[in-house]
Protein backbone atom coordinates (compact mmCIF):
# COMPACT_ATOMS: atom_id res chain seq x y z
CA UNK A 1 0.00 0.00 0.00
CA UNK A 2 1.32 3.48 -0.75
CA UNK A 3 1.63 6.35 1.21
CA UNK A 4 -1.10 8.81 1.51
CA UNK A 5 -0.63 12.51 -0.15
CA UNK A 6 0.16 14.69 2.93
CA UNK A 7 -1.10 18.22 2.91
CA UNK A 8 0.30 20.27 5.53
CA UNK A 9 -1.82 22.88 6.83
CA UNK A 10 0.06 23.62 10.13
CA UNK A 11 -0.09 26.76 11.48
CA UNK A 12 -3.72 27.40 9.43
CA UNK A 13 -6.52 28.51 11.13
CA UNK A 14 -10.04 27.31 10.14
CA UNK A 15 -11.70 27.23 7.68
CA UNK A 16 -8.03 27.03 5.69
CA UNK A 17 -7.25 23.46 6.44
CA UNK A 18 -10.83 22.58 4.88
CA UNK A 19 -10.67 25.05 2.10
CA UNK A 20 -7.01 23.19 1.11
CA UNK A 21 -8.56 19.68 0.71
CA UNK A 22 -11.37 20.97 -1.37
CA UNK A 23 -9.14 22.39 -3.41
CA UNK A 24 -6.92 19.15 -3.84
CA UNK A 25 -8.76 15.90 -3.25
CA UNK A 26 -10.84 16.70 -6.91
CA UNK A 27 -7.27 17.03 -8.29
CA UNK A 28 -6.67 13.26 -7.11
CA UNK A 29 -8.07 9.88 -9.04
CA UNK A 30 -11.13 8.46 -7.05
CA UNK A 31 -9.99 5.72 -4.60
CA UNK A 32 -6.80 8.31 -3.54
CA UNK A 33 -6.31 8.69 0.10
CA UNK A 34 -4.77 11.85 1.37
CA UNK A 35 -3.85 12.84 5.03
CA UNK A 36 -4.63 16.53 6.42
CA UNK A 37 -1.75 17.97 8.73
CA UNK A 38 -4.06 20.41 10.39
CA UNK A 39 -3.31 21.65 14.39
CA UNK A 40 -6.18 23.68 14.49
CA UNK A 41 -8.32 22.42 16.81
CA UNK A 42 -11.79 23.49 14.98
CA UNK A 43 -10.49 21.10 11.88
CA UNK A 44 -11.08 17.82 13.98
CA UNK A 45 -14.65 19.05 13.86
CA UNK A 46 -15.04 20.72 10.17
CA UNK A 47 -12.47 17.94 8.06
CA UNK A 48 -15.31 14.77 9.01
CA UNK A 49 -18.39 17.42 8.86
CA UNK A 50 -16.85 18.85 5.21
CA UNK A 51 -16.37 14.90 3.93
CA UNK A 52 -19.94 14.24 4.89
CA UNK A 53 -21.13 17.32 3.10
CA UNK A 54 -19.62 16.23 -0.09
CA UNK A 55 -19.70 12.90 -0.15
CA UNK A 56 -16.82 11.98 0.69
CA UNK A 57 -14.95 9.43 3.50
CA UNK A 58 -13.31 10.78 6.54
CA UNK A 59 -11.17 7.48 7.10
CA UNK A 60 -10.00 8.51 10.61
CA UNK A 61 -7.73 10.44 12.72
CA UNK A 62 -3.48 9.81 13.33
CA UNK A 63 -1.90 11.06 16.11
CA UNK A 64 1.72 11.12 14.84
CA UNK A 65 5.07 13.00 15.57
CA UNK A 66 3.53 15.39 13.10
CA UNK A 67 0.48 16.01 15.36
CA UNK A 68 -3.22 15.27 14.38
CA UNK A 69 -3.42 13.76 11.41
CA UNK A 70 -6.87 13.33 9.18
CA UNK A 71 -7.48 10.75 6.33
CA UNK A 72 -9.80 11.49 3.57
CA UNK A 73 -10.49 9.01 0.80
CA UNK A 74 -11.59 10.68 -2.54
CA UNK A 75 -15.38 8.61 -3.20
CA UNK A 76 -16.74 10.74 -5.71
CA UNK B 1 -22.97 52.32 6.01
CA UNK B 2 -25.79 53.96 7.82
CA UNK B 3 -27.69 50.41 7.54
CA UNK B 4 -30.21 50.57 11.38
CA UNK B 5 -29.34 47.83 13.97
CA UNK B 6 -30.92 44.56 13.73
CA UNK B 7 -30.69 43.35 17.31
CA UNK B 8 -30.39 39.36 16.82
CA UNK B 9 -28.42 37.56 19.74
CA UNK B 10 -31.32 37.74 22.87
CA UNK B 11 -29.97 34.18 23.87
CA UNK B 12 -26.77 36.28 24.87
CA UNK B 13 -28.89 38.91 26.71
CA UNK B 14 -32.73 40.02 25.71
CA UNK B 15 -33.09 43.89 25.38
CA UNK B 16 -34.04 44.94 28.67
CA UNK B 17 -38.19 44.65 28.91
CA UNK B 18 -40.27 48.15 29.65
CA UNK B 19 -41.77 46.23 32.59
CA UNK B 20 -37.63 45.49 33.84
CA UNK B 21 -37.05 48.97 33.54
CA UNK B 22 -39.66 50.50 35.10
CA UNK B 23 -39.09 47.91 38.35
CA UNK B 24 -36.14 48.77 38.31
CA UNK B 25 -36.17 52.47 38.39
CA UNK B 26 -38.79 52.31 41.18
CA UNK B 27 -36.56 49.94 42.84
CA UNK B 28 -33.76 52.22 43.03
CA UNK B 29 -35.77 54.70 45.17
CA UNK B 30 -37.33 52.08 47.08
CA UNK B 31 -35.23 49.28 47.88
CA UNK B 32 -31.66 50.42 48.33
CA UNK B 33 -31.57 49.29 52.14
CA UNK B 34 -30.58 45.93 53.15
CA UNK B 35 -33.71 43.70 53.84
CA UNK B 36 -31.91 42.03 56.97
CA UNK B 37 -32.55 44.74 59.12
CA UNK B 38 -35.20 46.23 61.21
CA UNK B 39 -36.36 49.96 60.40
CA UNK B 40 -38.63 51.28 57.77
CA UNK B 41 -36.55 51.46 55.07
CA UNK B 42 -35.36 48.01 55.61
CA UNK B 43 -38.63 46.06 55.73
CA UNK B 44 -40.20 47.99 52.55
CA UNK B 45 -36.65 46.25 50.80
CA UNK B 46 -37.60 43.09 52.81
CA UNK B 47 -41.17 43.27 51.24
CA UNK B 48 -40.01 43.86 48.00
CA UNK B 49 -37.85 41.01 48.16
CA UNK B 50 -40.64 39.13 49.54
CA UNK B 51 -43.00 39.88 46.47
CA UNK B 52 -40.19 39.42 43.84
CA UNK B 53 -39.59 36.02 45.57
CA UNK B 54 -43.41 35.15 45.41
CA UNK B 55 -44.33 36.51 41.67
CA UNK B 56 -40.76 34.50 40.24
CA UNK B 57 -41.95 31.17 42.15
CA UNK B 58 -45.35 31.83 41.49
CA UNK B 59 -44.29 31.99 37.47
CA UNK B 60 -42.42 29.32 37.76
CA UNK B 61 -44.75 26.99 39.78
CA UNK B 62 -42.70 26.17 42.83
CA UNK B 63 -42.34 27.31 46.61
CA UNK B 64 -41.07 30.69 47.26
CA UNK B 65 -38.75 28.99 49.65
CA UNK B 66 -37.20 27.01 47.43
CA UNK B 67 -36.10 29.42 45.22
CA UNK B 68 -33.33 31.66 45.47
CA UNK B 69 -31.89 34.90 43.72
CA UNK B 70 -28.20 34.39 42.82
CA UNK B 71 -25.54 36.80 41.30
CA UNK B 72 -25.65 35.71 37.84
CA UNK B 73 -27.15 32.62 35.88
CA UNK B 74 -23.40 31.92 36.34
CA UNK B 75 -23.30 31.29 39.68
CA UNK B 76 -26.75 29.74 39.80
CA UNK B 77 -25.31 27.17 37.50
CA UNK B 78 -21.78 26.73 39.42
CA UNK B 79 -24.26 26.14 42.93
CA UNK B 80 -26.39 23.79 41.47
CA UNK B 81 -23.51 21.46 40.44
CA UNK B 82 -21.02 21.90 43.19
CA UNK B 83 -24.34 22.03 45.54
CA UNK B 84 -26.00 19.06 44.27
CA UNK B 85 -22.58 17.29 44.27
CA UNK B 86 -21.41 18.23 48.10
CA UNK B 87 -25.20 17.17 49.25
CA UNK B 88 -24.97 14.17 47.63
CA UNK B 89 -21.34 13.08 48.64
CA UNK B 90 -22.13 9.99 50.81
CA UNK B 91 -23.92 8.57 47.49
CA UNK B 92 -20.87 8.92 45.42
CA UNK B 93 -18.66 11.72 43.65
CA UNK B 94 -20.16 10.87 39.88
CA UNK B 95 -21.57 13.89 37.65
CA UNK B 96 -23.50 13.02 34.78
CA UNK B 97 -24.14 15.95 32.35
CA UNK B 98 -24.84 16.09 28.60
CA UNK B 99 -21.98 17.01 25.95
CA UNK B 100 -23.56 20.44 25.36
CA UNK B 101 -24.26 21.81 28.74
CA UNK B 102 -23.45 25.54 28.86
CA UNK B 103 -20.09 26.27 29.51
CA UNK B 104 -20.92 27.52 33.23
CA UNK B 105 -22.14 23.95 34.19
CA UNK B 106 -18.82 21.85 31.90
CA UNK B 107 -16.62 24.41 33.88
CA UNK B 108 -17.87 23.62 37.54
CA UNK B 109 -17.47 20.30 36.38
CA UNK B 110 -13.95 20.41 35.70
CA UNK B 111 -13.32 21.84 39.45
CA UNK B 112 -15.38 18.88 40.49
CA UNK B 113 -12.89 16.59 38.54
CA UNK B 114 -9.79 18.58 39.78
CA UNK B 115 -10.95 17.63 43.45
CA UNK B 116 -10.48 14.49 42.76
CA UNK B 117 -14.56 13.54 41.34
CA UNK B 118 -15.89 12.05 38.50
CA UNK B 119 -17.48 13.37 35.48
CA UNK B 120 -19.50 11.13 32.65
CA UNK B 121 -20.29 13.27 29.60
CA UNK B 122 -23.45 12.06 27.62
CA UNK B 123 -23.07 12.26 23.96
CA UNK B 124 -25.56 13.79 21.46
CA UNK B 125 -26.52 12.60 17.96
CA UNK B 126 -26.26 14.87 14.81
CA UNK B 127 -29.31 17.23 15.47
CA UNK B 128 -28.27 17.52 19.26
CA UNK B 129 -30.28 15.52 21.37
CA UNK B 130 -28.87 13.06 23.92
CA UNK B 131 -28.63 9.35 23.78
CA UNK B 132 -31.10 8.09 26.11
CA UNK B 133 -29.44 4.73 26.33
CA UNK B 134 -26.41 6.48 26.84
CA UNK B 135 -27.98 8.87 29.38
CA UNK B 136 -29.76 5.99 31.97
CA UNK B 137 -26.20 3.59 31.63
CA UNK B 138 -24.45 6.44 33.25
CA UNK B 139 -27.23 7.98 35.32
CA UNK B 140 -27.65 3.99 36.41
CA UNK B 141 -23.84 3.86 37.69
CA UNK B 142 -22.84 3.21 40.75
CA UNK B 143 -21.86 6.35 42.58
CA UNK B 144 -23.74 8.67 40.89
CA UNK B 145 -24.42 11.64 42.80
CA UNK B 146 -26.05 14.08 40.37
CA UNK B 147 -27.10 14.20 36.88
CA UNK B 148 -27.25 17.49 34.60
CA UNK B 149 -29.42 18.38 31.33
CA UNK B 150 -30.03 21.66 29.59
CA UNK B 151 -33.56 22.26 28.68
CA UNK B 152 -32.88 23.18 25.22
CA UNK B 153 -29.53 23.86 23.68
CA UNK B 154 -28.54 27.45 24.05
CA UNK B 155 -26.45 27.32 20.99
CA UNK B 156 -28.85 25.12 18.47
CA UNK B 157 -32.22 25.15 20.03
CA UNK B 158 -32.96 21.81 20.13
CA UNK B 159 -34.60 20.80 23.21
CA UNK B 160 -33.95 18.03 25.37
CA UNK B 161 -36.20 14.84 26.83
CA UNK B 162 -36.20 15.96 29.92
CA UNK B 163 -39.24 14.46 31.59
CA UNK B 164 -37.63 10.71 30.27
CA UNK B 165 -34.04 11.81 31.67
CA UNK B 166 -35.98 12.86 35.32
CA UNK B 167 -38.14 9.42 35.06
CA UNK B 168 -34.35 7.85 34.49
CA UNK B 169 -32.91 9.31 37.44
CA UNK B 170 -35.75 9.26 39.46
CA UNK B 171 -35.80 5.54 38.95
CA UNK B 172 -31.92 5.51 39.78
CA UNK B 173 -32.52 7.58 42.67
CA UNK B 174 -30.13 10.48 41.58
CA UNK B 175 -31.11 14.49 41.42
CA UNK B 176 -31.38 16.10 38.58
CA UNK B 177 -30.02 19.48 38.22
CA UNK B 178 -31.70 21.54 34.88
CA UNK B 179 -30.14 24.35 33.16
CA UNK B 180 -33.08 26.10 31.76
CA UNK B 181 -32.05 30.02 30.80
CA UNK B 182 -32.88 29.60 27.54
CA UNK B 183 -36.46 27.85 28.32
CA UNK B 184 -37.62 30.29 30.93
CA UNK B 185 -39.32 33.18 29.60
CA UNK B 186 -39.93 31.60 26.01
CA UNK B 187 -41.38 27.89 26.78
CA UNK B 188 -43.17 26.02 29.75
CA UNK B 189 -40.43 24.79 32.16
CA UNK B 190 -40.40 20.73 31.76
CA UNK B 191 -41.06 18.65 34.85
CA UNK B 192 -38.89 16.04 36.36
CA UNK B 193 -35.84 17.82 37.66
CA UNK B 194 -34.66 18.71 41.31
CA UNK B 195 -32.55 21.90 40.56
CA UNK B 196 -33.17 24.29 38.15
CA UNK B 197 -31.54 27.41 37.34
CA UNK B 198 -32.06 30.53 35.32
CA UNK B 199 -30.90 33.74 34.32
CA UNK B 200 -32.49 37.61 34.12
CA UNK B 201 -31.14 38.86 31.13
CA UNK B 202 -32.63 35.86 28.81
CA UNK B 203 -35.87 36.95 29.40
CA UNK B 204 -35.48 40.81 29.58
CA UNK B 205 -34.65 41.41 33.02
CA UNK B 206 -31.37 42.49 33.88
CA UNK B 207 -27.79 41.31 33.61
CA UNK B 208 -26.88 40.01 37.02
CA UNK B 209 -29.79 38.10 38.42
CA UNK B 210 -29.67 34.74 38.24
CA UNK B 211 -32.19 31.96 40.11
CA UNK B 212 -31.86 28.73 41.66
CA UNK B 213 -34.41 26.30 42.74
CA UNK B 214 -33.82 23.51 45.18
CA UNK B 215 -37.49 21.40 45.25
CA UNK B 216 -38.04 20.30 48.97
CA UNK B 217 -36.18 16.77 49.90
CA UNK B 218 -33.79 17.38 47.40
CA UNK B 219 -30.40 16.71 49.04
CA UNK B 220 -28.23 19.95 48.11
CA UNK B 221 -25.90 21.88 50.18
CA UNK B 222 -24.64 24.94 49.40
CA UNK B 223 -20.40 24.64 48.41
CA UNK B 224 -19.95 28.65 49.70
CA UNK B 225 -18.62 29.80 52.81
CA UNK B 226 -21.58 30.43 55.02
CA UNK B 227 -23.92 33.02 54.55
CA UNK B 228 -27.27 33.15 55.87
CA UNK B 229 -29.08 35.09 53.11
CA UNK B 230 -31.07 33.58 50.33
CA UNK B 231 -31.74 30.42 52.65
CA UNK B 232 -28.11 29.88 52.81
CA UNK B 233 -27.87 28.95 49.37
CA UNK B 234 -25.71 32.05 47.88
CA UNK B 235 -23.68 34.52 49.54
CA UNK B 236 -24.21 38.13 49.60
CA UNK B 237 -26.79 40.69 49.68
CA UNK B 238 -29.21 40.69 46.71
CA UNK B 239 -29.57 43.31 44.04
CA UNK B 240 -33.12 44.10 45.01
CA UNK B 241 -33.45 47.02 42.26
CA UNK B 242 -32.40 44.30 39.77
CA UNK B 243 -34.29 41.27 41.63
CA UNK B 244 -37.46 43.32 41.31
CA UNK B 245 -36.64 43.94 37.90
CA UNK B 246 -36.03 40.20 37.19
CA UNK B 247 -38.96 38.78 39.06
CA UNK B 248 -41.42 41.86 37.38
CA UNK B 249 -40.61 41.01 33.89
CA UNK B 250 -40.59 37.42 34.28
CA UNK B 251 -44.18 37.56 34.87
CA UNK B 252 -44.87 40.08 32.02
CA UNK B 253 -42.93 37.94 29.73
CA UNK B 254 -44.85 34.62 31.27
CA UNK B 255 -47.90 36.12 30.68
CA UNK B 256 -48.09 36.27 26.51
CA UNK B 257 -44.76 33.54 26.18
CA UNK B 258 -47.21 31.41 24.00
CA UNK B 259 -48.11 34.12 21.55
CA UNK B 260 -45.21 35.43 21.27
CA UNK B 261 -43.28 32.40 20.64
CA UNK B 262 -45.35 31.10 18.46
CA UNK B 263 -45.01 34.29 16.47
CA UNK B 264 -41.13 33.74 16.75
CA UNK B 265 -41.24 30.44 15.84
CA UNK B 266 -42.92 30.99 12.69
CA UNK B 267 -40.13 34.08 12.02
CA UNK B 268 -37.54 30.84 12.94
CA UNK B 269 -39.25 28.77 10.14
CA UNK B 270 -38.53 31.32 7.41
CA UNK B 271 -34.83 31.67 8.52
CA UNK B 272 -34.57 28.03 8.55
CA UNK B 273 -36.13 27.72 5.06
CA UNK B 274 -34.36 30.46 3.77
CA UNK B 275 -31.04 30.02 4.84
CA UNK B 276 -31.05 26.22 3.48
CA UNK B 277 -32.31 27.45 -0.26
CA UNK B 278 -31.06 30.86 -0.84
CA UNK B 279 -27.51 30.64 1.12
CA UNK B 280 -25.34 28.27 -1.01
CA UNK B 281 -23.35 25.00 0.88
CA UNK B 282 -24.58 26.04 4.32
CA UNK B 283 -25.85 23.72 7.24
CA UNK B 284 -28.63 24.54 9.36
CA UNK B 285 -28.49 22.61 12.45
CA UNK B 286 -30.55 21.56 15.37
CA UNK B 287 -33.64 20.07 15.22
CA UNK B 288 -36.13 21.88 13.03
CA UNK B 289 -39.18 20.85 14.87
CA UNK B 290 -38.55 19.93 18.94
CA UNK B 291 -36.47 22.98 19.40
CA UNK B 292 -36.99 26.90 20.98
CA UNK B 293 -39.47 29.02 19.46
CA UNK B 294 -36.34 31.62 18.62
CA UNK B 295 -33.37 30.51 18.27
CA UNK B 296 -31.54 28.92 14.99
CA UNK B 297 -28.01 27.96 14.02
CA UNK B 298 -26.29 27.43 10.75
CA UNK B 299 -22.55 27.25 9.43
CA UNK B 300 -21.48 28.58 6.18
CA UNK B 301 -18.96 26.48 4.72
CA UNK B 302 -15.46 27.74 3.53
CA UNK B 303 -16.16 31.28 5.28
CA UNK B 304 -14.59 32.31 8.10
CA UNK B 305 -16.85 32.97 11.15
CA UNK B 306 -14.96 35.86 12.29
CA UNK B 307 -14.92 37.52 8.97
CA UNK B 308 -18.65 36.96 8.71
CA UNK B 309 -19.73 38.56 12.09
CA UNK B 310 -17.81 41.45 11.36
CA UNK B 311 -19.55 41.81 7.55
CA UNK B 312 -22.65 41.61 10.07
CA UNK B 313 -22.17 43.93 11.69
CA UNK B 314 -21.51 46.65 9.51
CA UNK B 315 -24.78 46.28 7.76
CA UNK B 316 -25.87 46.54 11.23
CA UNK B 317 -26.77 42.97 12.28
CA UNK B 318 -25.82 42.11 15.89
CA UNK B 319 -25.32 38.11 15.88
CA UNK B 320 -23.33 35.34 17.30
CA UNK B 321 -20.86 32.27 16.55
CA UNK B 322 -19.98 29.38 17.56
CA UNK B 323 -16.66 29.46 15.79
CA UNK B 324 -12.97 29.30 17.02
CA UNK B 325 -11.87 32.44 15.66
CA UNK B 326 -14.97 34.19 17.40
CA UNK B 327 -14.06 32.99 20.95
CA UNK B 328 -11.26 34.02 23.34
CA UNK B 329 -9.96 30.34 23.58
CA UNK B 330 -9.69 29.62 20.03
CA UNK B 331 -11.27 26.45 20.36
CA UNK B 332 -14.56 25.70 18.24
CA UNK B 333 -18.13 25.02 19.77
CA UNK B 334 -17.97 21.97 21.95
CA UNK B 335 -21.70 21.86 21.57
CA UNK B 336 -21.33 21.99 17.45
CA UNK B 337 -18.36 19.54 18.07
CA UNK B 338 -20.12 17.40 20.02
CA UNK B 339 -23.14 17.42 16.93
CA UNK B 340 -20.35 16.54 14.56
CA UNK B 341 -21.36 19.67 12.56
CA UNK B 342 -19.56 21.93 10.58
CA UNK B 343 -18.11 24.50 13.52
CA UNK B 344 -16.82 27.04 11.15
CA UNK B 345 -18.69 30.08 9.06
CA UNK B 346 -21.12 29.61 12.19
CA UNK B 347 -23.70 32.02 12.74
CA UNK B 348 -26.92 31.87 15.33
CA UNK B 349 -29.63 34.18 15.21
CA UNK B 350 -31.92 34.68 18.32
CA UNK B 351 -34.83 36.41 18.59
CA UNK B 352 -36.51 38.59 21.03
CA UNK B 353 -39.98 40.27 21.71
CA UNK B 354 -39.47 43.18 19.34
CA UNK B 355 -37.52 41.24 16.57
CA UNK B 356 -39.90 42.27 13.61
CA UNK B 357 -41.07 40.40 10.11
CA UNK B 358 -39.40 43.25 8.32
CA UNK B 359 -35.93 42.82 10.25
CA UNK B 360 -35.84 39.00 9.04
CA UNK B 361 -36.39 39.97 5.84
CA UNK B 362 -33.64 42.37 5.95
CA UNK B 363 -31.17 39.54 7.42
CA UNK B 364 -32.83 37.21 4.78
CA UNK B 365 -32.42 39.33 2.09
CA UNK B 366 -28.39 40.98 2.94
CA UNK B 367 -27.43 37.26 4.23
CA UNK B 368 -26.42 35.75 0.78
CA UNK B 369 -24.87 38.32 -0.99
CA UNK B 370 -22.71 39.40 2.70
CA UNK B 371 -21.55 35.20 2.42
CA UNK B 372 -21.13 35.38 -1.32
CA UNK B 373 -18.78 38.42 -1.11
CA UNK B 374 -16.60 36.84 1.74
CA UNK B 375 -16.25 33.81 -0.31
CA UNK B 376 -15.33 35.57 -3.49
CA UNK B 377 -12.52 37.78 -1.35
CA UNK B 378 -11.17 34.17 -0.51
CA UNK B 379 -11.44 32.72 -3.72
CA UNK B 380 -13.15 29.62 -2.47
CA UNK B 381 -16.20 30.40 -4.76
CA UNK B 382 -17.81 26.85 -6.75
CA UNK B 383 -15.02 24.63 -4.26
Amino acid sequence: MTAPEVIDCRGQRCPLPVITLARRLPELPVGALVRVLADDPAAAVDLPAWCRLRGQEFVGRVDGPDGPGFDVRRRR
Amino acid sequence: MNASPVYLDAASAAPLHPVARQALLAALDDGWADPQRLYAPARRARQLLDAAREAAAATLGVRPDELSFTPSGTAAAHSAVLGGLAGRRRAGSGLVHSAIEHSAVLHAAERHVAGGGTATSVPVNRVGRIDLDAWSTAVGAPGTALAALIAASHEVGTVQPVAAAGAVCAAAGVPLYVDAAQVVGHAPVPAGWSVLTASAHKWGGPPGVGLLVVRKGTRWESPWPMDEREAGRTPGVVNLPAVVAAAASLRAVAADAAARSARLARLVDRIRARVATEVPDVEVVGDPEDRLPHLVTFSCLYVDGEALLHALDRRGFAVSSGSSCTSSTLRPSHVLAAMGVLSHGNVRVSLHRDTTEAEVERFLTELPGIVGALRAEAGVVGL
